[in-house]
Formats: C-alpha cells, structure tokens, sequence
C-alpha cells in the first residue's frame, strides 16, 4: 500500500490544448490535486473590441479547430440578439443540420481516436491503425462524412465560411442534399459496429454525483439556443447566464471555476443527456439502453459513452433535417439585416463539450464588449473535486495506473484547453 | 519508399486553435498512405508517445512568451526540417490582432487584477525566432497542399508555393467577383493555392495564406476608399490577418510602384 504518491503529469496528451495534473499524496494525506491549465491566454474578447460586429464569428471560430461551428454558431446569436435579427426558418434549419456534423466530428474523434486507445492497450490512435486497422478507418470514414456535411452547407468545418449574421452566403443544392441522404442512410453499419466496440470497452467505476447543468430546448434535443437548466432545479433565460455560471479566479488554479448552486457542477454530452433524454431520437435511446448509459448515472468516465448516443441522434436527427431541407427546398436567401446598430445580447450552443456563452455590447455597429464562457472552464472545478474523491480509492494501485486512471478522466471530460480564453498559467511553488 | 527507416515526422502546437493539425488528421481520410510513408513520432493532441530527433517537425501556432522561444530552438535544434503548419506560425494569424492592442489593457479586460500573472509579449511568427524551412500558409491549412508538401520534402526538394494572387484561382472557378456583388475582397493581395475556397462560398478574402511577393497594397486600399470604406474600416479588413505582414510591405511598396 502506498502512502506517498506524487503524480506529476506535464502536458496531458491526447486533449486539446495544454494542461497538467498535479496530484501530490504524503503519509496518505492529499496534499494536492489539481488540474493545472498551461494553455497561453489568447485574450479573443480584447481581440473583438472595436471591431466591427461583421468580425466577431469569423475571429472568435478561431477559438478552436475542433468547434469553430459552435463559436460561429453562438457568435451569430449572440450578434443577432444584440441587433434584433430573427433569422428565417430555413437558415434555423441549416444551422441545426451543420451543428450536428460538428458534433458528429467532435465526438469521433474523441472517442475513436483520443479516448478508445486508453481501452485497446495502444498508446495512441497511430499504433492503432496498425492493430486495428478497420476500426480507424471507420471512424476516418465517418469523420468523412461529418466534415463533408458541413462543407455543403457553410465551407467547411474548421473554420466555417459561409455563416454570416442573420443566414448564409451560400446553399447547399438539392443533388448535395440527396447525396448526404444516401450517405447519411448508408452510415448506419458503422454506427452498429461503433454500439458493438463501445459496449464491450470496461469503463471504470466511480460514482460521483454532482450539479448538472446543460441548455434546454423543449421542441427538440440540443445544440443551439434553449435555457439554462439544473439538475438541482432552477431554469433560467440565456441572458442571466451570468448566475449560473459565477466565474471567479482562484489562486490554485491556472483556469477560471465556475459554481452554481454547489461548489462545481459538470457540462457536456452526459449533462445534456441527464437533462435532455426525453428528447432523444428513439435509436439514440435505443443505444443508451445497449450501452448501459440510464439517465440516473453520475460516473464522469460515462461523458464519452453519453457522447456515442449523441453519435445516434446526430445520424438520426441529420436524416430528418436533410428530409425536411429536401421538402421545402432550399431557396437562395439573403441575409435578415439589423434592426438596429446598437444593442446587447447573449448566445448560447451546446458545443460538443457543453454549454458556451458568448456575450457582446455593441455601439454603432461595432463591439464594445465582449464575453466568452467556455464549456472547458465550467467543467475545471468539477475534474478536480473528482480527482480529490477519486484519488484515495485508489491508493492500492501503482502510481502509474493512478496516474493513467486520472488522465482518463481528464479525457472522459474531452477538455478542449485552447478554448478556454479565460486560462491562465500560473507559476506554481 | 526505400525499405530504411522511415523518416520521423512530429508535430508541435504553440498558440493556437489546433485546428491545422485537426486538418493534418483529417487529411487521413484521402490519404492513408500518409502513414506507412513516414513514422509520426510526437503529436500531442493524438498519441502520447514522444522521440528526440525529427526529420520534419510542423510547428503550429504563434510564439507569445520567452519561454516559447527556448521551446522552439530546442525543436529547431533537433529538427533536419522545420515546417510552419498554418497562418498562427506563418504569420502570427488571428493572435496577432491583440497586438494592435496595449498588452496591459488586454489583460486586465480579460484577466482583471490577475492580469499580473502572464509572461506574453507582442506575439510572433515562428520565423522571428528561429529559420523555417518551409510554410505551410492558410487559417486552417488546405488539406491537399499539406500532403502536396510533404510528398515535396520526402522526395528532397524544396516546395513551392504560389506566387500568384487568389484572384487567379477564383477566375478559375468562375466566380462571380466579390467586388460586383458589392463585397471587399482582400483576393488581389493574397497569396493563392486555397482555390479561392471563401470567394466560392460568397465571401470575401480575409488574407489568411499572407501577401503575395510584390502586393500593391496601397492600391488595394484606393479600391476600398472608392467602395466607400473609411480608413478605420480598410485597416480593420487587413488586421484580421495581416497585422504583422502589411506594416513591412507598405514601406517596400513604395519601391516598387512607380
């Protein structure tokens, strides 16, 4: 049994961005536990200021390459709210289809490439390709497909073009349309085979129950708009989002915390999936009961199975709004213009890794403040209580399975570090 | 390929949003052969494995701070090639906007009273720190080029890239132009090789890949002012990419437009 365990692992990989953990145990006491952000701060909201309100989705996507269609997508809300614009329901309808192929990108690559590894004894997705060279291919494949979904309707994924505020500058044709359709029915054996690795991965055991917090939209499950919801109670309208999300800087930590109604509370697919599975398409629930994900669940490892259900629903969900583009048809549309040049409003997407809030003041059409929450830093707090719960079940093991047993967890929350515009590096002792 | 060790690559992130190097994985999905014709070594958003000595390093991302500069010459040092992957490392990128901003302000509006606690300075390309063999231009890179520069490396030789402006390949693609649909554009001045990916899509060129060799800028800018844009809205339009690139150019421009 060991007593003593110092932990000290610098750069996480397999995350986006740079992070450490810190974990320091002495005569069984810990002493520390901590999850160290070392990205550099990137200071987008100062980058925002005094440009004009045309810049802010095309700059703030260069927050990340993995959600640029999440930043975009709020940016643009939170523009439109500020300047009064009600975008027509077509261009709701081709934001909702391109958000779910960066949730379907995001997730893959999180689960095939970063998390599965962990379960398949490689160090890492490249030793993979050689082991199981089917496994990477498909999820190559269906990352094809997701990237190829976005590129009809805004470009590209990273970093979308064709999304301005108040619509798009460009349409999908109705023969692109029809072509995802096909592609989109044809995906369903390699999302069979995804239910059948992920099924049989052994997710380790830890319960702890925490404050859940995701967005809520009661004509359908995710990702853009709704309101704030709490698994402890309490709804409240995208522009109080400020009470729920409290960010203060602490001297042990590189990252700004967030807190609500306990000391942290957790975002991302399993909150959206704890808050929102009613909502869910009948094959995602389907996949949840195969899985073994039950909407009572506080196991944090369980964010990456909660993220293939979302695999599902975003398969199941794009054939229905592909349907429904293709009923309608696509018309060329310009974009809705601003009522007014003056105004403030809040945006808010859940991104592949929870609830984002962009908040923006604008003057004579350009930003005089800017404010950017980030589902990353909302989620800090909570991977450091668990770790703190985590780390003395754990004492048996060797100090490299515990320290592997933590980075998995840090993994399982799919941190997207270079997001966090709030973070900071701090020197520590 | 010769049946000798394959030549090591690794990949390095300094500031940035990663998302060049979510284009290099992406560029698997139509060229698999990437991987049995090279052995990546380091990629820290992907594998945890790590190794001392590359034959082709990509570095993505701005240098922000002194100790980035010491982590760069340690990859420079241990690097036979050293590749700039995208518009943060070629050109400082979009990190570079803050630059046009007083440093102590930036990090008070975003850090408060904690503003104390960064080591940042002006941010730089990775070219005013240490020699860059080759650059892989563009916000995101283009999937194709970079595979296009790899073959190159492999096989030896040094790559080239465009010299021509976006303008170019937009006429190719048989755009309507930017301009006479009432847009700004910043395609005359910039470098091509992106296929004019945001004209296609109803945009105007931001300038991510950086300036053509001769840009006449200046002119550029009279387009503009006759469009009816201030001079406050010309800057803005070249600030989104270019900040650090248009100071040095206009001084030159002088010199060769007569």
């Amino acid at each position: 049994m060991s007593h003593n365990v110092n932990i000290d692992i610098h750069h996480i990989t397999r995350v986006e961005g740079h992070g450490n953990i810190v974990v320091d145990v002495v005569n069984g006491e810990l002493r520390k536990c901590d999850l160290e952000v070392t990205e550099t701060p990137r200071f987008f909201e100062q980058m925002l200021l005094g440009r004009p309100y045309q810049d802010a989705s095309t700059i703030t996507s260069r927050i990340c390459g993995i959600c640029a269609v999440g930043h975009a997508t709020t940016s643009l809300r939170a523009t439109e709210a500020a300047l009064g614009v009600v975008p027509s329901e077509q261009t709701k309808l081709l934001r909702r289809l391109n958000f779910l192929g960066e949730i379907l990108d995001s997730h893959i690559l999180h689960v095939y490439m970063l998390v599965a590894p962990d379960f398949l004894n490689v160090g890492s997705v490249i030793p993979l390709a050689n082991a199981a060279p089917d496994v990477v291919l498909r999820a190559l494949r269906m990352k094809k497909l997701s990237g190829d979904l976005c590129k009809i309707i805004s470009g590209r994924h990273t970093h979308p073009i064709a999304m301005t505020v108040g619509g798009f500058t460009h349409f999908p044709t109705t023969a692109e349309l029809y072509e995802m359709r096909d592609r989109f029915n044809d995906t369903w054996a390699d999302v069979e085979a995804t239910l059948d690795l992920f099924s049989t991965l052994p997710i380790p055991d830890f319960e702890r129950e925490t404050e859940y917090i995701a967005l809520r939209n009661e004509a359908y499950y995710g990702f853009i708009d709704g309101d704030i919801v709490s698994s402890d109670g309490g709804k409240w309208p995208l522009h109080d989002y400020k009470t729920v999300t409290n960010e203060k800087v602490l001297p042990h930590s590189s990252a700004k915390h967030c807190s609500n109604q306990r000391d942290s509370y957790m975002v991302g697919a399993l909150s959206r999936y704890k808050l929102n599975h009613d909502l869910l398409h009948p094959r995602a629930l389907q996949a949840a009961d195969v899985l073994g994900l039950e909407p009572s669940c506080t196991n944090p490892y369980m964010n990456s199975v909660a993220q293939v259900v979302e695999i599902v629903h975003c398969i199941a969900e794009g054939e229905k709004l592909i349907d429904m583009l293709l009923q309608r048809e696509v018309v060329w549309e310009d974009p809705v213009e601003p009522t007014r040049l003056s105004g403030e409003g809040v945006g808010s997407c859940e991104v592949p890794r929870g609830v984002l809030f962009h908040h923006y003041k604008i003057e004579d059409g350009r930003i005089s403040g800017a404010n950017c929450i980030i589902p990353t830093n909302q989620n800090v707090a909570n991977v450091e209580a668990d770790m703190r719960e985590l780390v003395p079940t754990l004492m048996e093991m060797p100090q490299d399975d515990i320290a592997h047993r933590l980075e998995m967890l840090v993994r399982a929350y799919d941190p997207c570090i270079s997001c966090s515009t709030h973070l900071l590096e701090v020197k520590f002792e | 390929m010769s049946n000798g060790p394959k030549p090591k690559v690794a990949f390095f992130d300094f500031t940035s949003c990663e998302g060049c190097q979510l284009t290099v994985i992406d560029s698997l999905q139509t060229h698999p052969e990437l991987l049995e014709a090279v052995d990546i070594v380091e990629f820290r958003e992907a594998m945890s494995e790590k190794s001392d000595r590359y034959y082709i390093a990509f570095v993505e991302g701005s240098c922000v701070r002194e100790s980035d500069e010491k982590r760069l010459r340690d990859i420079r040092e241990r690097a036979a090639i050293v590749v700039a992957l995208g518009a943060c490392a070629h050109l400082g990128g979009v990190n570079a906007i803050r630059s046009l901003h007083d440093l102590e302000e930036a990090r008070q509006y975003v850090y408060g009273d904690k503003g104390h606690w960064f080591e940042n300075y002006d941010v730089k390309a990775i070219s005013q720190v240490i020699d860059v063999d080759a650059v892989i231009p563009g916000c995101p890179i283009d999937r194709d080029e970079f595979i296009q520069v790899v073959r190159t490396l492999l096989q030896g030789r040094d790559p080239k890239l465009p010299t021509y402006p976006v303008c170019i390949e937009c006429k190719l693609h048989e755009n309507v132009c930017i301009y006479d649909r009432g847009g700004v554009c910043l395609g005359p001045i910039t470098r091509a090789g992106c296929q004019a990916i945001c004209p296609s899509y109803g945009v105007g060129c931001d300038g991510c890949r950086g300036l053509i060799p001769f840009p006449k800028i200046n002119s550029l800018k009279n387009v503009l002012a006759e469009r009816g844009l201030s001079d406050e809205e010309i800057n803005d339009k070249l600030a989104i990419f270019l900040t650090n690139q248009i100071a040095q150019f206009e001084e030159m421009e002088d010199s060769y437009v007569s």
